[in-house]
């Protein structure tokens, strides 16, 4: 067990250096900071100067091993763009973020599940068909698309909710909450709505199959030999069997959810995480964008971690398998 | 005797609606403020944010003058030695006085080796305090232009700075954030109320500014939210949520003109094409051992085959007003004179490369960014088709700022496109850094292609030292038609920037693209 955590942890860390590395070696080809900074009225000579008190003129071995030691400590130093602490920066980011994720999460679960045990249920019904043509327009429009539609319908158009950014937040210590204020719900429906139509699609037609699947199983038909309710049948064995990989793919889903969150953070300008990266890369803004991949991939690894763990405590047959061939799988 | 009070009270409530009404601007445009520090980033929206906080010196009135502002006289002792008088009961917003030492401490810390606002305080040599109404700035030689330069230089309280550490501009040596960065407290017309990067930015009226009762404008709260996304930003102004887009995307143009209101005026930055006439051998083209762009005439029949309005009519939209000038009509120095084109001709161009030596064999690559200027890719594609009608072959090479820029100071081109603006509002700007000869400094820094004239090198020096304006004026004049004549570069136009808002807003169009918020009428 603790070798099987161990290994896992060191592929962790290798997983977080490449992306690093990979990160670093992509931003020489950014563009030049300095002339942005200076903009194009500066001098070639203070744009010597600032190059060199950057360390822009340091090879990039060099730079690397200054950014994985400083970032080892939590420090990815000041951001070019806004001449503040990057750390700072993306604390301040993370809770709109995640906020977004969470409720996009939530609405996918929410409104997916129902719809996906719905069409399973009745398979040839007109309403499953129509549902399951509109899951397609979900899994294959940009979701930029999606934003700017809602927008356009529902704050252009119809006037009822605001077009852009968080509305007003509520500080909770470093924690900047949207959901305790009326303002901070009604920004959040369209941006959470527009992320969460792709996952909406996709648990629905997961739980969909996977209904399909656990109905045509031996213990229903016994269920419903012993006489069982419909009801019971449907929610109680089906539904409850079909939930695992459900949930285990949602929980995977999540890293994609908040790291796709940039396109819907920038149509509605949610000044969330993505919206920085953005920013960064227009500016050419090297610490914020390496830290934000680094963050990013960090949350990814972080997620397959714990569910491969959870895989080990829930699933026998993994131990079992560890014990004989000596571990590995 | 009750009742005449209400009378006047209801008559003052009538004459004077705007006293007491609450009057929030709300704006948008593409990027967020970058910092509150005022001398820490040259750029526009950044300068403009900053001057609502802290008065400048000098400011500038709507037609481009220089006027008090924090000082209400100014002489000149010698040639090198400014004197200015300040204004008498000014107060900061936390309440402390304004002073002579505020002056000096600012414009110390914008010459700052940290400062990024240098170019406003070049050729400031030293700054004194006389008493605390009277200070001196010494320049070193005669400076022109200085009055120019402090309209952009906000004046900051050396006891705030020194109570919170941030004597100097942003240092990214110091590897800490400068409180400047995030507070800001001056004199100005408004008060940072709260900051949140990226997010909103509000400000309040200043209520015991010094210019409030002469203030021509309304405007009683500031609240700036950066939108980045191009449709969401003109969503919010048509659903009401903000009052006015400082950069509108071009492609929704038509439909804010219907719908809301449009303000075009120029930028002061003019678009051009510069040739590299300094190389032996023209970089990217099939000619070999000479460089066919050092013959005028070839200069000349690149600029008469260029069909400007054609450009303005397609590619603008209408939204360019072509040049002949390297210098838009706002900047001190113009006439119209200079701003007459020389005539599209493209047969006249055709017989020019033939005497040339390269009728229908002149070959050339034409370096072009994509994400600078307004549609800077589309005009150089159509400019490409306009030469080879007349005989040339030119390939478009066209790539994105952040590679476009060092390629050119690298000299790395054979043609390039290029836009200067002029934060001075004075042609010596453009002369020193474009047209003039490499020399040390300033001088010649962008004139990348190289362009050379001893005669126009000796005339741009005197401007930089001549402090009668009719003398001056002239020879900045002579200076740009000795350039011109020659074709040193091919100026097309100056770009227009139209601004969007709700009908109910009055605002003055400013061709460095700042607003002017205490001019702000909401009606």
């Amino acid at each position: 067990m603790f070798a099987f955590i161990l290994r896992r942890l060191i592929q962790a860390v290798g997983v977080m250096l490449t992306v690093a590395l990979l990160a670093f070696i992509l931003f020489q080809y950014v563009g030049d900071p300095v002339m942005i900074m200076l903009g194009q009225e500066g001098t070639p000579a203070e744009r010597e100067q600032l190059r060199q008190s950057l360390g822009l003129n340091d090879p990039v071995v060099v730079q690397f091993y200054h950014f994985l030691t400083n970032a080892i400590q939590g420090d990815f130093g000041l951001s070019l763009r806004q001449g503040q602490k990057v750390s700072l920066l993306l604390r301040e980011r993370l809770p709109a973020t995640l906020e977004l994720s969470i409720a996009a999460a939530l609405i996918a679960l929410v409104v997916g599940v129902p719809l996906g045990v719905y069409t399973a249920l009745k398979r040839h019904g007109k309403l499953s068909q129509a549902l399951l043509a509109f899951s397609l327009f979900g899994v294959s429009l940009p979701t930029f698309l999606i934003g700017i539609l809602l927008i356009l319908i529902f704050s252009v158009q119809l006037g009822w909710l605001p077009s852009y950014g968080r509305g007003d937040t509520v500080r909770l210590g470093w924690w900047s909450t949207g959901l305790l204020t009326a303002s901070g719900w009604h920004h959040l429906i369209l941006p959470a709505v527009t992320l969460s139509l792709f996952q909406v699609a996709l648990v629905m037609r997961l739980v969909r199959s996977e209904m399909l699947e656990v109905l045509r199983a031996d213990y229903i038909k016994f269920a419903r030999a012993r006489g069982l309710t419909k009801r019971a049948i449907h929610f109680g064995h089906a539904l409850k069997n079909t939930l695992v990989p459900v949930i285990t793919i949602m929980g995977l889903q999540l890293g994609g959810i908040i790291a796709f969150a940039i396109v819907t953070e920038t149509v509605f300008q949610w000044p969330g995480m993505g919206l920085l990266f953005i920013q960064a890369v227009q500016f050419a803004d090297i610490p914020v964008m390496a830290a934000y991949l680094c963050l990013i991939s960090l949350i990814f690894v972080v997620i397959n971690l714990t569910v491969d763990l959870l895989y080990f405590v829930v699933d026998p047959r993994l131990r079992v398998g560890l014990g004989k061939s000596g571990g590995g799988h | 005797m009750r009742r005449s009070l209400i009378a006047v009270a209801l008559t003052a409530a009538f004459l004077f609606p705007v006293v007491g009404s609450a009057k929030t601007f709300k704006w948008a445009s593409q990027g967020d403020i970058l910092t509150l520090d005022p001398h820490s980033q040259n750029e526009g929206l950044n300068i403009a944010a900053n001057l609502w906080v802290y008065d400048p010196l000098l400011a500038y009135n709507e037609k481009f003058d220089v006027v008090p502002s924090l000082a209400v006289s100014w002489e000149q002792v010698n040639p090198s030695l400014w004197r200015f008088k300040l204004r008498p009961n000014v107060k900061f917003h936390d309440g402390s006085a304004f002073t002579a030492d505020d002056v000096v401490f600012s414009i110390k810390r914008a010459m700052a080796p940290s400062s990024q606002f240098k170019s406003y305080v070049a050729g400031i040599s030293d700054a004194k305090a006389i008493d605390p109404l009277t200070v001196e700035i010494s320049t070193a030689g005669p400076n022109p232009v200085l009055l120019r330069q402090l309209p952009s230089l906000g004046i900051m309280s050396k006891a705030w700075a020194e109570k919170n550490n941030a004597m100097l501009p942003q240092d990214f040596n110091k590897k800490e954030e400068s409180y400047a960065a995030r507070h800001a407290m001056g004199t100005g017309p408004y008060m940072l109320k709260t900051r949140e990067v990226d997010i909103k930015t509000i400000y309040a009226e200043n209520p015991n500014w010094w210019g409030k009762p002469t203030k021509k404008g309304n405007v009683t709260e500031i609240i700036y939210t950066p939108i980045k996304q191009n449709a969401t930003r003109t969503a919010a102004l048509l659903s009401g949520e903000i009052d006015f887009v400082l950069d509108p995307p071009a492609q929704d143009l038509d439909r804010l003109r219907k719908q809301v209101k449009v303000l075009d005026g120029n930028e002061n930055r003019t678009i051009y094409f510069a040739m590299d006439v300094k190389s032996p051998e023209l970089k990217y083209s099939n000619i070999k051992g000479k460089n066919p762009m050092q013959d005028v005439r070839v200069r000349e029949a690149l600029y008469r085959s260029i069909d400007i309005e054609a450009i303005k009519k397609s590619v603008m939209r209408g939204m360019s007003l072509p040049t002949g000038a390297m210098i838009s009509p706002q900047v001190h120095g113009y006439s119209d004179a200079m701003g007459k084109r020389v005539p599209y001709d493209v047969e006249k161009a055709k017989a020019l490369l033939k005497e040339a030596g390269y009728e229908n064999n002149l070959e050339f690559t034409l370096d072009c960014p994509n994400n600078r200027y307004i549609n800077d890719e589309a005009i150089c594609q159509a400019v490409v088709a306009m030469w080879a009608r007349a005989g040339m072959k030119v390939k478009l090479n066209t790539m994105p700022r952040a590679t476009f820029f060092p390629k050119i100071a690298n000299g790395d081109f054979s043609v390039y496109l290029f836009g200067w603006g002029v934060p001075t509002f004075d042609a010596y700007y453009t002369l020193e850094s474009l047209i003039r000869s490499k020399g040390t400094g300033a001088a010649g820094a962008f004139n990348y292609g190289g362009y050379s004239n001893p005669k126009v090198d000796a005339l741009i020096d005197a401007v930089k030292t001549e402090v009668d304006d009719a003398k001056r004026t002239a020879m900045i004049r002579e200076a740009f038609a000795i350039h011109a004549k020659e074709f040193g570069t091919i100026p097309l136009h100056d770009q227009v920037i139209p601004w969007a808002m709700k009908k109910n807003i009055e605002i003055t169009h400013q061709p460095n693209n700042r607003p002017v918020v205490e001019r702000i009428i909401i009606k």
